[in-house]
């Protein structure tokens, strides 16, 4: 063969390469370091093998990080990302800008009437759903079931905050470093907020009236207040007004805790015995109500995938989407990585699912925890937005977040209950005037 | 005369000395600590100082999860692309400030500060239009230009005072010989100025490594530097401190040994000029 023919088909070779390679759509995804994410990033192959015109760049950053980021390109319509990880509070809000593209055909196998009702409802904006979800959860109460029986007590079936309380007297041995109750204490809009807005929600109390007037200085956040410092300074651990999420989880893991109210999502860190000292010594049971009440918070939150408007690659970003929440990655994910591993809270079919159910005895209350949710109206009062353990609004980031540091700083022995909730009224006040409510 | 030093003083002081270092060097060492422990040990309560069961599991799982060396020769070029061009521009500049002021100098210097005291985020969504519009969105050349412009008032500023210790009749001594502008700048100034311009040079690939705002800002996946690499190991839902640990300590070895190798000329640097 001559050199010329050689060169030839090396550069015929090369052209045939460099043409299949632009043929591929390359599509980014912004998304957090959870484990169910972290999960779908390596299951791609089967994406990749399945669509091999798209590839897939992951982006994954800190949540608060992802949050600015993605805020900054899709309101400046940068395009930089194709799916985004956003939560249940953007969802709505930002269908509402059109930011979002809306996602009702995902194909026929996507069986899109599977989706728990609760979850989907707060993706639906005027009857088109505008992100699916990967995963969710409600809030619940975990417990150690030898401690609970040490102290004489049985778990009721609907326990109420008086409940709680007397349990976690009884719980408490601080010689031994046993606290009975552990809850979040750092401050955040999604940090202390999220359980104390549901425990208010619990409490018959609401953030808002139909005037969108703050509500601090009603009995029923002074009741949510008072109980929750009590709680705190006489049966919770030291230091807890920096705990959240992670600080409890490693607590209760330890064997440090009686009690833990939080994301449903914990029972299953809880009960792996790979990471858990007590993983058989746990029980569940719906998160408290008020004495004689049934609203157990209202918390809901899903991570859930979505499409900006600003992205020129919607198709293929739409062939990820469903491939990620579809019933056929769900029985991906129990093959590769074992059944108990599957996102929950997203799909009805999961709960009727015998193995699923056998490698995760928590999911009966998860999944009831999640039923019982009704985010279209979080509080027994009337009030003028939707949420749960948050308000629905642009502006509850900033508020729910200074609010928080006024609790945080109350349960940290800094303020009173008092100054906390009437520092609150006044700056909910002065930055809901601000913003122009009542709108 | 070199003052007469006790021993016991001497002891005080260098025992001092240390205390101080390693209190500022802990941070860093409990980070690469945590590194080796389980994620369980890294959060425990009662935290055992070197006692604990040395793992390397958070190194080969933050390894199997990134791309490292990608984002390493992100931050490389970004560190030291925008570090050069903005000497390109400071020497220059600094050079007139420094020998042939004018009535405005100060107010420039001034100035020229002024820009570092606006918070970066008040800037951001300008900067991000502008950066969408040329298509320079998470390009290494887009970063690098940013980079430059910030830190381009401190390196002016550094070099400025370096230049100010120069005798200027050493340059005019050059000029005398016929030496032109360029020249001058090339060959006299520079080589004379070449511990400030190098201490200059490693602060600021110290800076724009460091960098969090903008690199995190402007990028998505294909220019993002080891900023992103660390921001993408905590976890809202989940045990991640020593994952956490290990990315940081993979991401600030590089700058940590140049920093360690090039110390005399840092600290020559930082001192040169202090004699009067």
């Amino acid at each position: 063969m001559t050199v010329t023919v050689r060169a030839l088909m090396s550069a015929s070779l090369l052209l045939a390469v460099t043409g299949a390679a632009s043929a591929q759509t390359t599509i980014t995804v912004a998304t957090v370091n959870n484990g169910d994410m972290i999960r779908m990033q390596r299951l791609t192959p089967d994406f990749n093998a399945k669509h091999p015109d798209i590839k897939v760049n992951w982006v994954t950053l800190e949540e608060n990080v992802l949050r600015q980021r993605v805020t900054t390109d899709i309101a400046s319509k940068g395009g930089q990302y194709d799916v985004l990880t956003i939560g249940n509070y953007e969802v709505p809000i930002w269908a509402k800008q059109s930011w979002l593209v809306p996602l009702d055909n995902l194909g026929a196998d996507y069986d899109q009437a599977d989706l728990l009702p609760q979850v989907a409802q707060g993706l639906t904006l005027n009857g088109k759903l505008f992100a699916v979800p990967f995963y969710a959860e409600s809030s619940m109460l975990m417990y150690r079931t030898d401690l609970l029986e040490k102290a004489g007590l049985k778990m009721p079936e609907n326990p109420d905050w008086d409940f709680i309380a007397q349990a976690a007297e009884k719980m408490t041995d601080k010689g031994a470093g046993v606290y009975g109750i552990c809850l979040r204490g750092k401050a955040g809009w999604g940090e202390n907020m999220a359980f104390l807005t549901s425990m208010n929600n619990s409490m018959g109390g609401a953030w808002f009236d139909m005037q969108w007037k703050p509500q601090f200085d009603k009995p029923e956040w002074k009741k949510t207040l008072d109980t929750y410092l009590k709680l705190m300074s006489s049966y919770g651990p030291p230091g807890s007004s920096s705990n959240g999420f992670n600080e409890n989880l490693a607590l209760f893991q330890t064997g440090k805790c009686g009690m833990w109210i939080d994301a449903t999502v914990a029972a299953s860190f809880i009960s792996d015995p790979k990471e858990s000292k007590v993983a058989d010594k746990v029980g569940f049971a719906p998160a408290p109500t008020r004495a004689g009440g049934s609203n157990h918070g209202n918390w809901l939150w899903s991570w859930n995938l979505a499409i900006p408007a600003s992205t020129t690659k919607a198709e293929a970003a739409k062939t990820f989407v469903a491939w990620a929440t579809s019933p056929a990655y769900t029985k991906l994910v129990a093959e590769k990585e074992g059944i108990a591993n599957v996102p929950p809270g997203t799909r009805s079919s999961l709960y009727k699912n015998e193995a699923y159910l056998k490698a995760a005895p928590f999911a009966p209350m998860t999944l009831k925890a999640i039923e019982a949710a009704n985010t279209q109206k979080p509080s027994e009062q009337q009030v003028p937005y939707t949420g749960g353990q948050f308000v629905a609004i642009p502006e509850f980031q900033a508020i729910g977040t200074a609010v928080g540091q006024q609790f945080s700083a109350a349960l940290a022995g800094k303020a009173s209950a008092e100054q906390a909730l009437s520092a609150s009224q006044a700056l909910t006040s002065r930055e809901m005037t601000r913003a122009g409510y009542p709108k | 005369m070199a003052r007469h030093v006790s021993n016991s003083r001497k002891a005080v002081v260098t025992a001092l000395a240390w205390g101080i270092g390693l209190l500022i060097f802990f941070p860093i060492l409990w980070t690469i600590l945590t590194s080796f422990k389980t994620e369980g040990e890294a959060i425990n309560s009662h935290p055992s100082f070197l006692f604990f069961d040395w793992t390397l599991e958070n190194y080969h799982t933050v390894n199997e999860r990134s791309d490292y060396l990608g984002h390493f020769w992100n931050s490389v070029v970004i560190a030291v692309g925008s570090t050069l061009v903005g000497l390109l521009i400071a020497i220059p500049a600094a050079w007139s400030m420094a020998f042939v002021p004018g009535k405005r100098t100060k107010d420039l210097l001034m100035w020229m500060l002024s820009t570092k005291m606006m918070p970066a985020v008040g800037v951001l969504v300008p900067i991000y239009l502008l950066a969408r519009d040329t298509g320079l969105l998470d390009t290494k050349l887009g970063l690098v230009i940013v980079l430059t412009l910030v830190n381009l008032p401190i390196i002016v500023w550094m070099l400025y005072t370096y230049f100010k210790e120069i005798p200027g009749e050493i340059l005019e001594a050059a000029r005398m010989d016929g030496a032109s502008l360029g020249s001058e700048i090339l060959y006299v100034l520079t080589p004379m100025a070449v511990p400030g311009i190098a201490s200059t040079l490693l602060l600021n690939v110290i800076l724009a490594w460091n960098e969090s705002f903008w690199t995190l800002n402007l990028t998505a996946a294909n220019s993002a530097p080891l900023t992103a690499f660390i921001a993408s190991y905590s976890s809202p839902e989940g045990l991640f401190y020593a994952k956490l640990s290990a990315a940081s300590t993979m991401a600030i070895a590089p700058i940590l040994i140049l920093g360690w190798f090039s110390q005399k000329q840092l600290v020559r640097g930082l001192t040169f000029g202090a004699v009067k």
